[in-house]
């Protein structure tokens, strides 16, 4: 078979590079955002093609089989996840982009001479790994295979230390040497490096952990390409790297933290563990045909969702519910705090799959002025997000995060499972607040109850 | 290619990167982090040319591990993304279909499925 030229290869790469912009590109935008994604996936495929056509390879029929393996294995995953689960899975594939890169960096350690190289190659091992450990973590916290409050143990920064440090030492070993027995040690130092790096994150800052190992696995896919000398993985790796650091600070700035908060917090014993402490104050709790009154008779409902109904599957009956305040001439929006749900972004797409028009969906920013108009704010399986806290108590972990001003409705109703606080552990004094109402249980079951008290009033 | 070269590239792809996601909304922030982790797959190329030169079966036992690993990230990735940005259409679809998630998502994603499988007899 003969090869392709070496311009003709470059050029295909570079098509494959732009597909990659006008990817990320068409994603910043509802409307683009779907095409961007086959542009992106077009890229790949010509990217692959153009391998094969343009290197001498052996055992094809092999790598064949391994990306059959690897399609098989992903795509019916990817395909039958469900929405609420997604955070992890993106985890799990980051993970094994990072495992990937710090192989192929291994391998080529023998084929390299120039310090500079090699150097790429430590870097390549060192980050993929670390990427490749954290990501396991993140999998495990967001799965519930291990607690997602933060991990901490008296020893933890200084074994961190001792761990950088050997990984640097065995860094400059390869470097000079090329010995692939200390490139092993550094790839397991990598991984305990990383295990230490996500250990010590909780709760809620969970996923802005998978958005910036993400931007890791990217950086590492660039240095990867610069020893191969192939442009086309700098080029998307960089790009992953970059957009990647973008949008991890632009998630933590809608949290009101930073990223040095979340990552070395709880180092410091802070990050968002808080009080635990349920206090015994009487609240007004009711049913759900009162609720069902309130909502009907009102002129502006905001519905305010959360994580519990993402988890009660409820979105759909909130969607139904949505539907029938209006056709009775109620105006009904959706409230969206920037991390509600599991991951930042994640209840824009739980409710976009219940079919609820994204130009219902209204962001914090927006709809934070019209809460004063509104008569009825329904929180359903929310808490953090609309806590007071945030302003008025500069002690709490959540001080400082915006959130969404539902203290200002005429009436606000919470769906609750119980009087337990949420994500970040404080309590919400909205909940004792007089114009507060609250309806406990399941919340789809509640959702359900409501849905039915509203069709028949 | 130069080490200059391959310097300017990478700074300018960092200015790129910095560009097209800085005015993100917090609607996309989900599909955008998952399209962004589709796109590092790509060291599957990276992949494909280490297990291609490799001589020793462990050597190309570990390389085909990349690839499988590399494969599932890119097409795992893509897949994923799919199915959330199918679901960003507001309400041009029947509601008839408004009961049936699952359905949908098993559906119509094998548009960006099908091309992948064509890269396996090239």
């Amino acid at each position: 078979m003969t090869l392709l030229n070496p311009t003709w290869t470059s050029l295909l790469y570079l098509a494959a590079a732009a597909c990659f912009i006008l990817a990320l590109k068409g994603l910043s935008s509802p409307r683009t955002a779907r095409r961007g994604n086959l542009i992106g996936a077009f890229g790949a495929l010509l990217a692959v093609v153009t391998v094969f056509v343009s290197v001498k390879l052996d055992n094809i029929p092999w790598i064949l089989g391994a990306i059959v393996v690897g399609s098989g294995v992903a795509a019916p995953v990817a395909r039958r996840v469900h929405m609420t689960q997604m955070p992890q899975l993106v985890a799990l594939f980051n993970g094994v982009g990072g495992g990937a890169a710090a192989l192929v960096a291994l391998l080529e350690l023998s084929h390299s001479g120039d310090p500079w190289v090699r150097l790429a190659i430590v870097f390549t091992l060192l980050v993929g790994a670390v990427s490749f450990a954290g990501s396991g973590v993140t999998f495990a916290k967001l799965q519930g295979l291990m607690t997602t409050r933060p991990v901490t143990f008296p020893g933890l920064p200084a074994l961190m230390a001792v761990v950088l440090l050997a990984a640097v030492g065995a860094g400059i070993v390869v470097i000079l040497n090329g010995w692939l027995v200390v490139a092993l040690l550094l790839l397991l130092l990598g991984l305990g490096a990383g295990i230490l790096l996500v250990l010590p994150v909780g709760g809620a800052d969970v996923p802005i952990v998978i958005s910036l190992l993400n931007a890791f696995t990217g950086l590492a896919v660039a240095a990867s390409g610069l020893v191969l000398g192939n442009v086309l993985l700098v080029v998307a790796g960089t790009l992953v790297g970059a957009s990647g650091t973008i949008l991890t600070r632009a998630m933590a700035a809608a949290m009101g933290r930073s990223v040095a908060g979340i990552m070395f917090g709880a180092f410091k014993g802070g990050s968002t563990a808080g009080s635990t402490t349920v206090s015994e104050r009487p609240v007004r709790s009711s049913s759900a045909e009162d609720v069902a009154v309130l909502l009907g008779y009102a002129q502006r409902v905001i519905i305010v969702p959360g994580y519990g109904l993402a988890v009660a599957q409820g979105q759909h009956t909130a969607a139904e519910l949505a539907s029938a305040l209006e056709s009775r001439g109620i105006e009904v929006d959706f409230a969206i705090h920037p991390v509600a749900g599991r991951m930042p972004g994640h209840m824009n797409v739980l409710l976009a799959e219940a079919n609820v028009p994204y130009e219902s969906l209204k962001e914090m920013s927006d709809i934070n002025s019209e809460f004063k108009t509104t008569d009825v704010a329904l929180v359903v399986g929310a808490n953090d997000v609309v806590n007071p806290a945030a302003k008025t108590t500069s002690g709490s972990p959540i001080y400082g995060m915006p959130i969404l001003e539902v203290a200002d409705a005429r009436q606000v109703v919470f769906l609750k499972r119980s009087m337990r606080p949420g994500f970040a552990g404080i309590e919400n004094e909205l909940l004792y607040e007089p114009q507060t109402t609250l309806l406990f249980g399941d919340a789809k079951d509640s959702l359900t109850k409501v849905l039915g008290a509203v069709k028949a009033l | 290619m130069d080490g200059m070269s391959l310097l300017t590239i990478t700074v300018l792809a960092v200015f790129v990167g910095f560009e097209v996601v800085s005015k993100v909304s917090s609607t996309l922030h989900t599909p955008l982090m998952s399209g962004a982790n589709a796109i590092h797959g790509i060291i599957l190329v990276g992949a494909i040319i280490v297990a291609g030169q490799a001589a020793d079966p462990w050597v190309l036992a570990v390389a085909l591990l990349a690839v499988v690993l590399a494969t599932a990230n890119l097409v795992g990735g893509f897949v994923v993304t799919d199915r959330m940005l199918e679901m960003f259409r507001g309400r041009q679809r029947p509601p008839s279909n408004a009961a049936v998630p699952e359905g949908r998502g098993g559906a119509e994603p094998a548009a960006t499925v099908e091309p992948e499988k064509k890269e396996r007899r090239p």
